[in-house]
């Protein structure tokens, strides 16, 4: 694949990819999607909440998944960055803390895809048993 | 560089247009950073306290570090940040950093930054206009979306490319954003 330089190139990337993204454009009720929520403020972002949230949208292209991800500002969990709310269709919102790239695989295999949960729920009270 | 901090200050003020503009002047030995918001703007008595690390109009906590760190980052070099902002109009953040002080920060991936912001946000307008000596290059999300579409910004899979647009275009500028 040739180097995107201009906006005719992102055009052709667009419809080279265009069969993948018809789902979502079709749909217009995010509660039908996973919602993922990272945490964008300074704390946020120092910790690494960037790279979270990059791996998260390509781990969701790759897979082929049908998911939302978008910012939100501090959640007050200062002390957990980078952290994550992660809502599932159907299910409560639940609060990840101190995610990095390899802990996205982790929610993604784990929580999102065999409904397992997994360590780092924010508040601390829950544990996995 | 913080600039993801000012862009989400922008966004909690409600704006529907970001503008982002970096000028790189070897000639003159310096670069400015300016971000403007169509926001809900600060009174004066705001724009006053608002680097003060301390000081924040959040409630989940009390502290707000981001503007105070791009004033400190600017001064450290010998630059300066300037606020200027109106009530119901919108605010200019504008850090000016002497080109070649040792202490001036890496641009850092602005690209991401950008596209970051402009995904997780697709109702706001976002201009990144970036000028090298007599060369520039301007991504525009209103422009973008015309050429392939509304929903552009909404796509996870096009986060990739989009990315990569403003990457080589910036090659072109022969931008260094690691120096």
């Amino acid at each position: 694949m040739e180097k995107i330089k201009s906006l005719a190139d992102l055009r052709k990337m667009k419809e080279s990819l265009q069969s993948g993204m018809t789902l979502r454009e079709k749909s217009i009720d995010p509660a039908s999607h996973i919602q993922v929520k990272v945490a964008m403020a300074t704390c946020g972002i120092a910790s690494g909440a960037k790279e979270v949230m990059e791996t998260f949208i390509d781990e969701f292209a790759k897979r082929n998944m049908d998911a939302v991800v978008t910012q939100t500002g501090c959640m007050g969990y200062c002390y957990a960055e980078p952290t994550v709310e992660i809502k599932k269709p159907g299910s409560d919102p639940v609060t990840f803390g101190f995610v990095n790239p390899k802990k996205v695989n982790q929610l993604i295999d784990k929580y999102i895809i065999n409904n397992e949960l997994v360590d780092g729920i924010i508040p601390v009270n829950y544990e996995k048993v | 560089m913080h600039i993801m901090d000012i862009f989400q200050n922008s966004i909690r003020a409600g704006a529907s247009f970001i503008s982002l503009d970096v000028i790189e002047n070897i000639h003159d030995n310096f670069m400015k950073i300016e971000i403007t918001d169509n926001g809900c703007g600060m009174t004066k008595e705001m724009v006053q306290n608002v680097t003060d690390p301390f000081f924040t109009t959040r409630t989940t906590r009390k502290v707000g570090l981001g503007l105070s760190l791009l004033r400190q980052n600017a001064e450290r070099t010998g630059g300066v940040m300037s606020i200027s902002s109106e009530p119901g109009k919108g605010t200019t953040v504008t850090a000016t950093f002497v080109y070649d002080n040792i202490d001036r920060p890496v641009l850092g991936d602005v690209p991401g930054a950008v596209i970051l912001t402009a995904t997780a946000n697709p109702g706001i307008r976002f201009i990144y206009h970036h000028v090298k000596d007599n060369k520039s290059f301007t991504f525009d999300t209103l422009e973008v979306k015309k050429e392939i579409g509304e929903n552009s910004f909404e796509s996870p899979e096009l986060y990739s490319a989009l990315k990569e647009y403003i990457v080589e275009n910036l090659k072109e500028l022969k931008v260094d954003l690691d120096s």
